[in-house]
């Protein structure tokens, strides 16, 4: 069934890391900045952590984006996870373009653990940007 | 059913997007302590189905306001593994925690879920309550449908109701791969390692051997006493360095729990909190001992200018506020007709063109290093040196009183006086200490004048023009800067530096003092700079944390680390490269077997390794990949 393009919802995937990202999507409760409901988040000690397997294995079951959320760099709790992620998203972006996979449907972000409006304004922002691209083409019908 | 603490739709429904945040109107939910004691936890059966039970919570009004709970109970009953579902008012209540460990035995439970707030508050609450029902706290999973729910999406009750369910359907998948995990228990030795014999290390060791420690306390060079030894006088007491200085030195050398080693360097340090192994080198002879816990108190020193700076190295009465003040120890500066300071030499952007860099043109290019070998290439040391103010106005007042006739004049472009030292400041004035503000861009300029005194030229910028003044001293400000030693000593402790490259605390505000290395802890001006009393409260406190982990003697670390799969294990070492905690090394197991081996206490569970492994031999408890990736699949469905 083809959905109306103005009813598609984007689903979003979150990894955020415990110490940073994580307590910024907190923070962001906490201070009642809404976001839209699109994002699930699901929390890892480090972005460092979160395997290029993993992603590419949520885009080809059809989530239409991830979010990887870290520290921001010189902030990371376990030193420098985070520019390791940097390096691997790197990797990723090309295996995507390999894939036919818009690279947009990825986003690595640095938010701290005190920037929930930052971490509220990229949830909207790429939200609004995938409602855009449409869903994941390999979504399955 | 009936649906305690719901409140009317209408009231969640519209907040005005831009409008003011609203105070808080609900009260925050209970937060009863845990109990002071457990059973042992129960042995988990091998193969056992997971049996899993879900509480959700109303939080009051602060989830079951927007989600409907009901609805979501209704939902977790229905999905795979899970036996059992409630609601609760307040789950982190008496009557909420109970009814956990009530159905635990009921139901025989072997998984608990809460769907409430964040982990990040109640999660400790809530895996003592399945420890008390004899449940591995590691089997315990939370959903956050307040922070990242309830509370952000208010306006759509509905969705939100919907991500509630969403966010339940991946708690409860991931909690079915869920394992117990063990977590162990180590022995602290009683002994510490204090590098540096400072002021600061001093402090901290006489602290930590009036408690009954053992103490090593390393200095590289001969002499005890740090930057003190070179000091004159004391700000704002206008004491002599070396009344301070003496007692403690006396009671240092005295003291039978202090093993004291000068002109000793740490080589290597190897071992986790409780169990360090330090080797200690003196003349290339090296020493080993064991030590429980680090003081770091490496200390900074003062910054001397590159020749040509302010004609520094040029003129020899151009000199630095340190040297001034070893002058005025010695007698040496006469009755002069003038003497101008310079604040902030050094400190101000684009006034260092030839920069001296030795202390960080070192083989190691690693990207922090990097940085800041590029940002004081171009800045210089831009961060306040917080003693300087203090300083010159100290030296100004002992010249004055001295030789009252003397013209003391201050250069500065910001003067910073803070807290009891407006007195001092006061002082200066009240002795007629001439202050004139420059402005960066337009910073004092030194020549020579005929008669072989000096001549400085600054606008003024308060009067709006140019001064010349004629001096017979020049003295320069320059900041505390770190020591290059104590960059080198960073990377062997693996101690983070800042951007300025000194070593840094684990957070600005919560933890001084600590490193992000467990068991190693910072004093005086190794973290930045600071003067006699402010060293003393870092040393001290340093030396209390010190003596926490010492005197519980055990300590208990977290489960979350790599496991090497040794089947799958080539021995590469990518793991041992990547680890920044030295916690997974290449160990000759058997005869040409090499295999990554994971020390259980100095692992922090980053999970860097696991993604860098190339075989998949490295796993991370309590993130399994099969855990991660069952909550992906749970979303996608």
């Amino acid at each position: 069934m083809e959905a109306a393009e103005s009813e598609f919802e984007p689903l979003i995937l979150a990894f955020c890391c415990n110490w940073c990202s994580y307590a910024g999507a907190d923070l962001a409760g906490t201070a009642r900045i809404s976001y839209p409901p699109n994002i699930r988040i699901i929390r890892v000690m480090c972005s460092g952590m979160v395997h290029p397997a993993i992603v590419m294995d949520a885009l080809s079951k059809g989530i239409d984006g991830v979010l990887i959320a870290g520290c921001h760099p010189g902030d990371c709790h376990y030193t420098d996870g985070n520019l390791k992620t940097e390096r691997r998203v790197e990797a990723m972006l090309v295996m995507m373009e390999d894939m036919g996979i818009e690279t947009e449907r990825l986003r690595l972000e640095w938010v701290s653990s005190g920037e929930g409006e930052k971490f509220a304004k990229v949830v909207r922002d790429m939200t609004e940007q995938l409602t855009k691209i449409g869903p994941n083409p390999f979504k399955p019908r | 059913m009936s649906k305690p603490g719901r409140r009317p739709r209408k009231r969640a429904a519209k907040p005005r997007r831009g409008a003011k945040k609203r105070p808080v109107l609900v009260p925050e939910p209970p937060c009863p302590l845990p109990r002071p004691s457990f059973p042992k936890p129960m042995v988990w059966k091998e193969g056992e189905e997971p049996r899993i039970g879900v509480f959700i919570c109303h939080c009051g009004v602060n989830i079951g306001g927007v989600v409907n709970v009901p609805v979501v109970v209704e939902y977790a009953k229905k999905l795979p593994n899970v036996v059992y579902s409630e609601d609760n008012i307040y789950t982190c209540s008496e009557a909420g925690l109970a009814s956990i460990k009530e159905a635990v035995k009921e139901h025989n439970l072997n998984r608990v879920i809460v769907a409430s707030c964040t982990p990040r508050t109640h999660e400790p609450l809530f895996r003592a309550a399945c420890l008390e029902a004899g449940l591995n706290k590691y089997l315990f999973e939370m959903a956050n449908i307040r922070e990242q729910c309830s509370w952000v999406h208010s306006h759509e009750p509905e969705r939100a109701t919907e991500k509630a369910k969403d966010v339940v359907r991946m708690a409860v998948a991931r909690a079915a791969w869920l394992q117990p995990q063990e977590e162990p228990e180590i022995d602290v030795k009683d002994s510490s390692l204090v590098i540096g014999a400072g002021i600061a290390g001093i402090t901290a060791s006489l602290s930590l051997a009036n408690q009954g420690f053992k103490v090593y306390l390393v200095e590289k060079e001969p002499e005890l006493g740090g930057n003190l030894q070179r000091l004159h006088k004391l700000y704002p007491t206008m004491q002599d360095a070396s009344e301070i200085l003496n007692p403690a030195l006396e009671a240092v050398r005295n003291h039978k729990n202090i093993q004291l080693m000068t002109s000793t360097t740490i080589t290597d340090v190897k071992g986790y909190v409780g169990n360090f192994q330090v080797t200690a080198a003196k003349n290339g002879e090296k020493t080993e001992f064991e030590v429980g816990t680090i003081v770091v108190a490496c200390g900074a020193v003062n910054y001397r200018p590159p020749e040509g700076l302010y004609q520094y190295g040029v003129y020899d009465n151009v000199v630095t506020q340190l040297e001034m003040d070893q002058l005025l120890g010695k007698g040496a500066v006469g009755n002069p007709e003038r003497v101008v300071m310079i604040q902030c030499v050094a400190s101000r952007k684009g006034e260092i063109r030839a920069y001296e860099l030795e202390a960080f043109a070192m083989s190691d290019t690693s990207r922090l290093l990097r940085k800041i070998l590029k940002a004081r290439k171009e800045e210089g040391w831009p961060y306040c040196s917080r003693i300087c103010c203090m300083n010159a106005i100290k030296n100004a007042i002992l010249i004055k009183e001295q030789a009252p006739k003397t013209d003391v004049i201050i250069l500065y472009s910001d003067l910073r006086v803070y807290k009891e030292y407006e007195d001092l400041y006061s002082k200066a004035r009240d002795l007629e200490v001439k202050f004139i503000k420059f402005i960066e861009e337009a910073g004092p300029e030194i020549s020579e004048t005929p008669d072989k005194r000096l001549l400085v030229s600054v606008y003024d910028m308060l009067a709006g023009h140019e001064v010349r003044l004629t001096t017979d001293w020049v003295v320069l400000s320059t900041p505390l800067i770190p020591h290059k030693d104590s960059i080198i000593l960073a990377r062997t402790l693996k101690i983070p530096l800042s951007p300025d490259g000194f070593l840094m605390e684990a957070h600005l505000k919560l933890r001084p003092v600590d490193t992000q290395m467990d068991g190693i802890f910072l004093a005086g001006a190794a973290t930045g700079p600071k003067d006699v009393p402010e060293s003393i409260v870092s040393a001290k406190a340093a030396a209390a944390r010190a003596a926490i982990l010492m005197a519980n003697k055990k300590l208990r670390t977290e489960a979350i680390t790599a496991v090497v799969n040794p089947d799958l294990c080539r021995g590469c070492g990518r793991c041992e490269e990547v680890c920044e905690f030295k916690a997974i090394e290449l160990v000759e197991v058997a005869p040409k077997v090499v295999n990554a081996q994971v020390n259980e206490i100095s692992c922090k569970g980053c999970g860097t390794c696991s993604v860098t492994c190339p075989t998949g031999a490295i796993t991370m408890r309590h993130f399994t990949e099969r855990q991660v990736n069952a909550m992906v699949e749970a979303a996608i469905k």
